[in-house]
């Protein structure tokens, strides 16, 4: 047992230093919220909004490998799930409003999850994995029988539509502060739930399984509601994604998209809230680029090698070596 | 002509026949993951782009220098199990110890990366081999023809998978692998070389899924891409039997090509889907596997 009057100086210095990690955070988001909202005035929007897009799906994944520890390779089928959902009933009904469409998408991606879960959570570790990646497989073989997916030719031509039955969607600015607005819902809804008491579970989960049962924590329940969000909010993402692009396609449903929120989210820095956003904003202008070069064949290969140079050089991501800097150096 | 459940029985032993011969590739491309998860503990996501370069590689040699089936059968295997070895070696070996999830996410980008580079040399466009001449034609049974070169694919397989069983479980050099992977350090310490034994054994489990490629060549369209969805049914495959052991690989590998095949005479829309089913089914009723020892 130490001097009280040294606990308290401890205390105190660590609480200094949460503080001032707090107020750079804050910082630090308040210069990127800023920049996000003039970026369109640079940047063309539409590019803007796929950045978005993939960045709430790297997020909503994140929230599950990087906070539970859970490694998901059937993310796509949520995406897709929201995707085709959101576009059948936008190009279907008419009386449908873009955001109610949106919303439609959401929750059949969140059941999609809670069916998914039930299943998978039967699994620990890399098993987990092969059977998310194989249940995706039967959602795929699924979409591509179903009759109103337009089965290899996707679905075109979806209406953006009015938001709340007036805001015009057509218009890219509004669309993009529409977008904005959903993906800093979703990070904030992360955000809160890995601060949350319930999102320490998920950590404790994630550090030290059998700890956190024997300290009589009902661990599946969870891991499934943790699940079930993180697909719900997937299944958003590819939503959002579906009205902006006014298509929907296998594309998001194939397991190579699963392996590429999974590169987005790793490259970013797992475990860390603003990673999977970098992640996703390389990969995609990564993509872009070589899309434009005399490289565009090389995609594939190309995201390959960052893969396994990641997983050897650098785990903790763009953002969590950073933080190892950061913190080196001025903590 | 008689019929079986309102179906012909040519008809059904045809899909069986070709369900037995899905069945024997399942069971050797599991049987080389099991082995190498087994025994490295390593889930190697690339092993459908070795079994696809085994398959290219028996009609690459074929066509640019005259290498014939039956050298194939032995060349092709080595170069691919060399291959891995070097990946091993290289790539697998730095991340050795860590959380099992890395060495996935390393071999799905090795798989990325081969399966990509080969795409853009040699399109996704079937390459075609032809058969070797010794198996032209076939036998004609009373209820249906089984043509040669499809006997010879189960017989190699089953004597494959059961040369590996045996060697693994019934052998000195399996007993040494096994002692390898429980305690490396006691067996490095007897003055076994343990990291060469898991070069080895990966090597091993690459050819495998390469030989398997090489059977593959004649009949089924060879491209860079054949390796990538077979690869998903083997994970179901792999996930049903339970990894633990290398007989479940084996059986459950040529139960679900019987499975798949059945389901194609009845319902052929769903065939590509069922044994994602009896996976979904198997995980809800028994989750270790049918095989699996661990809870």
């Amino acid at each position: 047992m130490g001097n009280p009057v040294d606990q308290t100086d401890i205390q105190k210095s660590m609480l200094e230093d949460m503080k001032a990690d707090r107020r750079r955070k804050n910082i630090l988001n308040l210069v990127l919220l800023a920049l996000l909202l003039v970026a369109p005035a640079v940047v063309y929007p539409v590019f803007l909004m796929k950045i978005l897009c993939f960045a709430l799906f790297a997020v909503a994944f994140n929230l599950l490998l990087g906070f539970t520890g859970l490694l998901s390779f059937g993310h796509a089928a949520f995406l897709a799930a929201g995707g085709y959902t959101t576009g059948y009933l936008l190009s279907t009904y008419s009386g449908f409003t873009t955001e109610m469409g949106i919303i439609a998408g959401t929750l059949a991606a969140t059941v999609l999850g809670a069916l998914f879960a039930v299943v998978a959570i039967r699994r620990q570790g890399i098993y987990f994995a092969m059977i998310t990646l194989a249940l995706a497989q039967l959602v795929y073989f699924g979409f591509v029988q179903a009759p109103f997916t337009g089965g290899e030719d996707g679905m075109h031509g979806i209406p953006r539509g009015y938001l709340f039955g007036f805001i015009d969607l057509e218009n890219n600015l509004a669309m993009y502060y529409f977008v904005l607005a959903v993906f800093l819902g979703g990070y904030l809804l992360v955000q809160r739930v890995v601060g949350s008491p319930f999102g320490q579970v998920l950590k404790a989960i994630k550090q030290n399984e059998p700890r956190a049962v024997s300290l009589g924590y009902n661990v599946n329940q969870y891991k499934v509601l943790a699940f079930v969000m993180s697909a719900g909010l997937a299944g958003l993402a590819g939503s959002v994604k579906t009205v902006v692009f006014q298509l929907a396609s296998l594309n998001d449903a194939h397991w190579h998209m699963s392996g590429e929120v999974i590169l987005m989210t790793l490259l970013g820095g797992t475990g860390t809230l603003l990673g999977p956003v970098f992640g996703a904003t390389f990969v995609v202008n990564l993509e872009y680029q070589l899309s434009q070069g005399p490289l565009g064949d090389w995609v594939d290969p190309i995201l390959g090698g960052i893969f396994v140079l990641t997983v050897i050089a650098f785990q903790s991501g763009i953002v969590g070596e950073i933080q190892k800097f950061v913190k080196k150096n001025l903590g | 002509m008689s019929m079986i459940l309102g179906v012909p029985v040519a008809v059904l032993f045809g899909q069986l026949l070709l369900g037995i011969i899905n069945g024997a590739f399942y069971a050797l491309l599991s049987l080389g993951l099991a082995v190498i998860f087994g025994l490295l503990k390593i889930i190697n996501f690339a092993h459908g782009a070795m079994y696809m370069m085994g398959a290219m590689a028996t009609v690459i040699m074929f066509d640019a220098l005259g290498i014939n089936y039956w050298v194939a059968l032995f060349v092709a295997p080595v170069i691919v199990g060399c291959f891995g070895m070097a990946i091993e070696y290289f790539l697998l070996r730095r991340i050795a110890g860590q959380d099992h999830i890395y060495s996935l996410l390393l071999t799905f980008g090795v798989a990325l990366m081969i399966q990509g580079i080969l795409t853009n040399i040699y399109g996704v466009s079937g390459m075609r081999y032809s058969m070797p001449e010794l198996f032209q034609g076939g036998f004609k049974l009373d209820f249906m023809y089984l043509p040669y070169y499809r006997a010879w694919v189960i017989l190699m397989a089953l004597l494959v998978c059961f040369g590996t069983w045996f060697m693994i479980e019934k052998t000195k050099l399996g007993a040494y692998l096994r002692a390898g992977t429980e305690d490396a350090q006691l067996m490095q310490g007897f003055g076994i070389n343990v990291p060469l034994l898991v070069s080895l054994t990966y090597g091993f489990g690459v050819m495998l899924a390469a030989f398997a490629g090489v059977l593959a060549a004649p009949i089924y369209s060879v491209n860079p891409v054949m390796g990538s969805n077979i690869l998903i049914v083997v994970f179901a495959v792999v996930v049903i039997g339970g990894m633990g052991s290398i007989a479940g690989a084996i059986i459950t590998g040529l139960l679900m090509g019987v499975i798949e095949g059945l389901t194609k005479v009845f319902y052929p829309e769903f065939s590509s889907a069922v044994i994602f089913l009896v996976m979904v089914i198997v995980l809800l009723i028994r989750p270790s596997g049918l095989f699996g020892k661990e809870a």
